[in-house]
């Protein structure tokens, strides 16, 4: 009986703790709601992904309503993946909250924080999870407006102008999506995105339509961070509080790229509009400029929270450079690099939490002989930093690989040449910090300090020991992502 | 096409583009929002008026109304207002505590106190 209305609780449970939350006021039994919902989520999205594996597609119609009048929620093994990418990263980021936030954010507002963080995860798993693409906009705004409060709850007064930069951007970005949703509804009359992806084709000729991508793809690729319009995401990652920066980075931008993977391959995907209009060979160009303009802006950095912010901009061009070669390796290692690098950039940003809670600063002058006084963080550190390079047994050498292998297959060599080329650039900027926490002398007055607690140290590990084992043994997440792909490129032909 | 629709459109593109201009050329932060909400309101107006069938009228099921407009636009934006007013709370809220924090509330002022730290 549950079980068939899984799809919905896995949505309203969260959505409905978040203002209970706001009951509790305690900081303490907030907390342990909070953990307790993110792990019933991810219990719940678990659940989905193998029901998903095993049945196919499962299709939930809100209230009853037969789509394309109702809402319906459509589940395939893409979307299931992502939920449980997205639960996942809730369900480690929760324990690790409680110190960081003690630390960070004043006692009195922390059942605030939770509350927060429980909406933002309802966004994104409602974005991920939905059928309806003007649902999809209201759980982006939905999880929007929550990680624009999150932002501007850190201790530095940056936080402030960080939130607010990113609520002008996300804004504009959300409503172009929207324009882009009224542009396909004056031509079809649905908003059911699997009507949408039957009804295109007749009317994809017409300017209306050619309108529609272009605010779509311009609308999603500012909330997703695409260089050249990545300009809010720095600033945020850097100040907000750590927490929030983990979670954030491992699956806001990564939810982005799902929704702009939806707009093109399942709308937009019966039609060769995307050739005609060339707007893979634009993704590809900004993607593969994304790739290496940020990693070289990432080597200058001196603030590591900000460095690997900008090491996210060149990873998410990674996962586009998939994107837009449109063929199944392409796609599947599009797919797989959202799921590992949400794995490894939520394990670095957790070491840089644990490094600001016990020496208050993520500068890279300050974490000099960090290597002899937190030996546990900084190695955490140094194997997420070898899964960003791409090291083999690393999950990040399992998406460059298939990344290559997709550009090998189109021909395409000088493309996989410049994937190794940037991947080097990544080797630049994580050595930056191994050779000042290991080879530098600790200042003075360093003496006293040890590991991080135990609850932020255990959850980071999890997340490294998760990047190798998805290194090591990638069957699972491989079968997963490339029968997604094939799914999604078998509506293009 | 015939002229009225086109106004329509016209009117849109021009709110939408006067609103999306003083985001970008204000320094005042509060400006920014007022140019953001314009911007909203003008997607708004677009997805009002594209549910107007001319001629027709509110859809209520009687055996005298047979022209009538498509409501489901007007449902959505009705959404898309909650979402607009929550935007600009939450963003003067913002304002209001860089207001606290900086002293001021122009941007170029802001950047300059930001890269002296």
């Amino acid at each position: 009986m549950i079980a068939q209305h899984l799809p919905v609780l896995q949505i309203v449970i969260p959505l409905m703790s978040a203002p209970f939350c706001i009951f509790l006021r305690h900081h303490l039994w907030t907390w342990i709601l909070a953990v307790a919902m993110s792990w019933l989520s991810l219990a719940m999205s678990i659940g989905l992904l193998a029901r998903v594996v095993e049945e196919g597609t499962i299709i939930y119609h809100l209230g009853g309503w037969a789509a394309p009048w109702g809402i319906e929620y459509r589940i395939d093994n893409l979307n299931a993946f992502i939920l449980v990418i997205v639960s996942a990263i809730a369900a480690v980021v929760m324990p690790y909250a409680r110190k960081s936030v003690d630390r960070e954010i004043p006692r009195d507002r922390a059942y605030l924080f939770y509350a927060m963080m429980l909406l933002c995860m309802t966004g994104l798993l409602g974005i991920t999870i939905t059928g309806d693409a003007f649902n999809l906009f209201v759980f982006l705004e939905i999880s929007s407006l929550s990680s624009y409060v999150l932002i501007s709850m850190g201790r530095d007064r940056r936080g402030l102008t960080a939130a607010y930069r990113y609520l002008v951007l996300g804004t504009l970005g959300a409503t172009f999506y929207i324009i882009g949703v009224g542009l396909m509804y004056m031509m079809t009359g649905t908003l059911n995105i699997a009507d949408l992806a039957s009804l295109i084709p007749s009317v994809a000729g017409t300017r209306t339509i050619q309108a529609a991508l272009a605010f779509l793809t311009v609308g999603l690729c500012l909330k997703l961070a695409l260089f050249p319009l990545h300009m809010w995401l720095p600033n945020a990652y850097t100040y907000a509080p750590s927490a929030v920066t983990v979670f954030l980075a491992a699956t806001a931008t990564k939810v982005s790229v799902y929704a702009l993977i939806r707009v093109v391959f399942t709308i937009f995907g019966g039609v060769d509009i995307l050739d005609t209009l060339q707007v893979r060979d634009l993704l590809m160009i900004l993607a593969l400029a994304g790739m290496f303009a940020g990693s070289a802006v990432a080597i200058y950095q001196v603030n590591i929270k900000r460095m690997l912010a900008y090491s996210s901009v060149a990873q998410l061009g990674y996962m586009i450079l998939g994107i837009s070669m449109a063929n199944v390796s392409g796609v599947t290692a599009g797919i797989i690099h959202l799921f590992n690098h949400a794995l490894m950039k939520g394990a670095l940003f957790m070491a840089m939490g644990c490094i600001m809670y016990v020496i208050g600063s993520v500068r890279l002058d300050d974490m000099a002989g960090l290597g002899k006084r937190m030996p546990v963080t900084m190695a955490a550190f140094v194997a997420g930093g070898l899964s960003l390079i791409g090291v083999p047994l690393t999950a990040g050498f399992i998406s460059k690989w298939y990344l290559i292998q997709a550009a090998l297959e189109k021909g395409w060599w000088p493309i996989a040449m410049l994937i190794v080329l940037s991947s080097l650039l990544a080797v630049i900027y994580i050595w930056r910090v191994v050779e000042v926490a290991y080879f530098r002398a600790p200042p003075e007055g360093h003496e006293g300090i040890s590991e991080a607690p135990l609850s932020m140290i255990v959850p980071m590990l999890v997340l490294v020991g998760a990047t190798y084992y998805f290194g090591i043994d990638a069957t699972t997440t491989l079968n997963i992502a490339h029968s997604a792909a094939t799914v999604l490129l078998g509506g293009a032909q | 096409m015939e002229f009225p629709g086109i106004t329509v459109y016209w009117i849109v593109i021009a709110l939408m583009m006067m609103g999306f201009y003083v985001v970008i050329s204000h320094h005042n932060l509060i400006k920014k929002i007022v140019g953001l909400s314009v911007f909203q309101v003008s997607v708004f107006l677009f997805y009002i008026s594209m549910g107007k069938v001319i001629g027709g009228t509110a859809p209520i099921l009687s055996d005298n109304i047979t022209v009538y407009s498509n409501p489901l636009p007007h449902v959505l934006i009705l959404t898309a207002i909650v979402v607009g007013v929550a935007t600009t709370a939450l963003g003067l809220a913002l304002v209001v505590r860089i207001n606290d924090a900086y002293g001021t509330i122009e941007d170029d002022e802001i950047q300059a106190l930001e890269s002296d730290t």
